[in-house]
């Protein structure tokens, strides 16, 4: 093994591998359901939920500089970003800006 | 942005009916990649690996090893882990666990994702490109753009739209890379929010049914009660305790 290779070797088994399981495990268990089976609308519900479980983990146990910013300059700038997506006809890209703006403000305005 | 455009805009009026399966294949792979630019996702990917091409940067990953990292793993959330784990010294096992349990949504994501695209001439062969291409921006917007598609071009569409959003990824990676020393940290701080908050928005915004509606919301309240607690794989046990949830909300009620 030459030493350019090893770090693509471990992309592949820490990275790529434990990753793809999961997308391959769901083309095996999802062999055959049809669109409006109730297995179909639960497993959809469940996507939905651990999605949701991503955002919450996410805002509240953040990763590198997003961690700097305090924990309710984060969930107030989620809730900014919710309300104008909500309040301005369902648009993702006005509830974006919004919790972005939002998260910058108070990021100056709240130093860690 | 993405918003503002129909859905059937992306998809060009195909000249004749008698058109060869390999053109109009080609064609929609072509409407896909061109929707995923008009997407809001475009933005945010690129923002996002914006944060990521900084954090490789700073870890002493080279762009290269950035972008087969982007083409292989294709999740933010996982590559954050593995720059920030591995460039940190953590153990190999320990990356690779953190990996895999963060990933956990690939499966109901694909499972759900499979009879949209599936048509009756559909190949399990076909079917392996789109589901390595499954990430929360695929699958958002493939049930919005999808839909309105007859099946026979849905697997091209998709494949086109991944990698288009792949795209704008490697761009933000190329430009994090090169900005990362000169990035104030707020401003990486908000690249790195782009993640959960196009999330939130954009999943509120598919979920038109109670299920998914009672989903989002419970998950979003459960998973910072078992974080709390410390209950290990809460990832999965929220999606299985929110999601059934809100199945069993939707049945009692015999509400679609």
């Amino acid at each position: 093994m030459s030493p350019e290779l090893a770090p693509y070797l471990v992309l592949v088994v820490v990275g790529f591998l434990p990753n793809e399981v999961w997308r391959l495990l769901g083309l095996v268990v999802g062999r055959g359901l049809h669109e409006d089976s109730e297995v179909i609308i639960w497993v959809r519900a469940v996507a939905v939920a651990v999605l949701a479980a991503v955002i919450a983990k996410l805002t509240l146990v953040p990763p590198g500089a997003l961690a700097a910013v305090p924990l309710l300059v984060r969930l107030a700038a989620i809730g900014c970003g919710y309300l104008a997506y909500l309040l301005l006809r369902r648009s993702v890209f006005a509830g974006l800006v919004a919790g972005e703006a939002a998260l910058i403000l108070g990021g100056l305005l709240f130093p860690s | 942005m993405g918003d503002g455009w129909p859905a059937e805009s992306a998809i060009p009026v195909p000249p004749a009916p008698t058109e060869v399966p390999s053109h109009s294949s080609a064609a929609a792979f072509l409407a896909g990649l061109l929707a995923s630019f008009r997407s809001v996702f475009a933005l945010v990917l690129i923002g996002t690996y914006v944060g990521i091409g900084a954090l490789a940067h700073d870890y002493g990953f080279s762009l290269p090893w950035l972008m087969a990292s982007t083409v292989l793993i294709w999740a933010g959330p996982a590559q954050v882990i593995v720059i920030s784990a591995l460039g940190t010294g953590a153990a190999l096992f320990e990356v690779a666990l953190a990996v895999f349990l963060s990933a956990v949504r690939f499966l109901p994501m694909v499972v759900s994702l499979l009879p949209l695209l599936r048509g009756p001439r559909t190949r399990f062969s076909d079917l392996l490109v789109p589901a390595h291409f499954t990430a929360a921006s695929m699958w958002v917007e493939s049930f919005r753009l999808l839909p309105p598609l007859p099946r026979e071009r849905r697997i091209p569409f998709c494949n086109g739209l991944a990698i288009g959003f792949m795209l704008s990824g490697h761009i933000g990676s190329v430009v994090g890379f090169y900005l990362a020393a000169s990035l104030p940290a707020l401003l990486t701080a908000s690249l790195l929010f782009l993640t959960p908050m196009s999330f939130l928005v954009s999943t509120a915004r598919n979920s038109t049914t109670l299920a998914n509606r009672l989903a989002l919301a419970l998950g979003l309240v459960i998973s910072p009660l078992l974080v709390y607690f410390q209950v290990g794989l809460d990832l999965i046990w929220t999606g299985v305790i929110a999601g059934s949830a809100a199945y069993a909300v939707r049945r009692l009620r015999g509400a679609t």
